[in-house]
């Protein structure tokens, strides 16, 4: 897509620090004379909104980290301190926080996006593979800071996620006391889980920066699927893009500020604001919103290392996603019925999340009772296992069969030539 | 001076010396990438001072019949239960049940002491507490997942696989016991 550069150093010194270091021509040729379809929606304008996301994190955890003290006696009130005496502190640790949420949030649209206009297929594999590893680059921070505050959610979700990994045969053992640094979750594992959630965000953006340079090679995918075929189907990126992608941030940092500084705590859990106490299990103990549909796959199986091996795997599944798609077709917006399938699949997601929070034996609906007084009806596990069998019968099984037996809607010649169908569409 | 196509050594050294050096040099590279990255690795596993508090004396006088007292060992919970004569009936009763992780009660207790239950107060599925009192067998139950536990502390439903561990542990006198 980046053919020749057209940046012309206009002073005596950009002239100069042009044939030294070409970095201004770098920033030029990428993000202002750079070509972008010119009929990308609002849905991609996440990927700026992440990077935004990225750097707010950044910052606010850096200053965060100067003011909390990793350590099992004083890590929870260090976020106390933070959040009375500390100049802003609140605002900044509620931002850090919801940040989290939010981030996440946005690249879970960012994904689905790429889902529906099929921007995983080639030539994008690697862009999509690069996704995938910056996604689970950010869960596994997320998991980390989650555990910094040193409440009772904290506490336990460590224990139980570091669990999942004893759950392998023979060497589970040793690589959970490995990761610990002891024979339970303690101050050693504070202290390095803090280490860790301090390295991590440097290698979310250094695989950003991978990504956005395979995003650079193949160019952007667009609502159409159909790569830009002349100079009339592209728009520089300034001022279109920029602009564009500045007006879906603002509103995005709208809906980012009504949870700051009126819902601070709407997604965290109370029983966060309690100290860690390892003898002591919160009766209902459930992970941050966006892990819930992974924690309703781990608790739909009734093994423990089969619940543990599918949750990983419906993780894994999206790495190899590019080749388990058979259909030539890139956008769904000319196939009709892969469309269900995918609107079922976002539904299927909602479920399983709703399934994460409920507690496992709880019922969704009930029909009757038996003679001892049990519920007759649908479960929670029983509706998590539904949903878990058509999460990976997307992927596994709808995916590869449809591409080969359906019958795609006829796709125009070109982006241009497909906003003009559209328009005339909507004029006839 | 090379005499035969697609011979790689020049003439006049011997090949199986230039291999050998080869081998050496890359054997001699892995061993020192080896040891330095082996105690890169090895810092995270459990250090001296965590090793050296690994156990405990407690007092069983403190404990009533039919009453539990969770201890810190190890950074884990251990339960301390001194059981009525009901719950090792019962125990003893499910002793040929079908169990998920076969034992006896005899096996769960220091023998003559069927009393003391001393376990590791750990879900064997996830890590959670569980609770006594709960649960479908009298005994534990983990409200992370949902596994029930006998008064044995013997899995009897939900996705723990194993009964509740037992921490090494020995009577130093009738109301004193050594943990670890």
């Amino acid at each position: 897509m980046s053919g020749h550069s057209t940046y012309e150093p206009k002073t005596g010194f950009t002239r100069w620090l042009d044939s030294r270091l070409p970095i201004i021509r770098l920033g030029y040729d990428s993000f202002v004379d750079y070509p972008t379809p010119k009929n990308l929606n609002y849905w991609y304008t996440f990927g700026g909104i992440l990077s935004l996301c990225l750097m707010t994190q950044i910052v606010t955890g850096i200053i965060l980290a100067m003011h909390y003290v990793p350590h099992v006696d004083h890590a929870f009130n260090s976020v106390e301190h933070i959040m009375r005496d500390v100049n802003h502190g609140w605002l900044i640790r509620y931002v850090h926080a919801n940040g989290a949420s939010m981030f996440l949030f946005a690249v879970y649209m960012h994904m689905f996006r790429g889902l529906y206009y099929g921007s995983y297929k080639a030539p994008r594999e690697v862009l999509w593979i690069l996704g995938c590893v910056i996604y689970l680059l950010m869960m596994a921070t997320a998991f980390m800071g989650y555990v910094l505050p040193w409440g009772q959610m904290s506490f336990h979700g460590a224990v139980v996620i570091t669990n999942l990994l004893g759950a392998f045969p023979v060497v589970g053992e040793s690589i959970t006391t490995w990761l610990w640094g002891g024979f339970a979750v303690d101050n050693p594992t504070l202290n390095r889980f803090f280490s860790l959630h301090f390295l991590m965000p440097f290698m979310i953006a250094g695989v950003v920066i991978l990504h956005v340079w395979a995003l650079h090679v193949t160019g952007q995918n667009n609502p159409s699927g159909i790569d830009p075929k002349s100079k009339e189907d592209t728009v520089p990126f300034t001022p279109y893009a920029t602009v564009k992608d500045g007006f879906a941030m603002v509103l995005f940092l709208i809906l980012f500020s009504v949870f700051v500084f009126f819902q601070p705590n709407a997604m965290g859990h109370a029983d966060n604001y309690i100290p860690a106490n390892p003898l002591v299990t919160p009766a209902h103990i459930v992970p941050e919103w966006y892990f819930l549909p992974f924690y309703a796959i781990l608790r739909a199986v009734p093994d423990k290392l089969g619940g543990a091996l599918l949750m990983f795997g419906a993780i894994g599944v999206l790495f190899v996603l590019p080749w388990l798609d058979t259909s030539k077709v890139k956008s769904l917006r000319y196939r009709p019925t892969a469309r269900v399938f995918f609107f079922l699949f976002v539904l299927t997601c909602l479920v399983l999340g709703w399934c994460g929070g409920e507690l496992p034996d709880n019922m969704v609906f009930q029909v009757g009772s038996t003679a001892s007084g049990d519920p007759i009806g649908l479960n929670f596990v029983w509706l998590s296992r539904i949903a878990a069998a058509y999460y990976f019968a997307y992927f596994l099984v709808v995916m590869p069969v449809l591409g080969l037996v359906e019958t795609p809607d006829a796709v125009p010649d070109s982006i241009s030539a497909s906003i003009l169908n559209h328009s005339a569409e909507k004029k006839g | 001076m090379a005499d035969t196509v697609g011979e790689i050594t020049p003439a006049g050294e011997d090949p199986s010396r230039r291999d050998f050096i080869h081998v050496a040099a890359l054997a001699a590279a892995a061993g020192a990438v080896g040891s330095v990255v082996w105690p890169l690795v090895d810092q995270m596993n459990p250090s001296g001072d965590m090793l050296a508090l690994a156990s405990l004396e407690f007092d069983l006088s403190k404990v009533a019949d039919g009453s539990e007292v969770t201890i810190k060992w190890r950074g884990k919970p251990v339960f301390v239960r001194k059981r009525t004569p009901a719950e090792i009936a019962k125990a003893k009763a499910d002793d040929n049940a079908d169990l998920k992780d076969p034992a006896k009660d005899a096996d769960r207790h220091k023998p003559g002491k069927a009393e003391w239950l001393i376990l590791i107060g750990s879900c064997t599925h996830l890590g959670c507490v569980p609770t006594f009192g709960g649960g479908d067998w009298g005994g534990w139950f983990c409200p992370c997942h949902g596994s029930h536990y006998d008064t044995a502390g013997r899995i009897r439903k939900g996705p723990a696989p194993k009964n509740l561990a037992l921490p090494e542990y020995a009577f130093l006198s009738d109301t004193k016991v050594k943990i670890g």
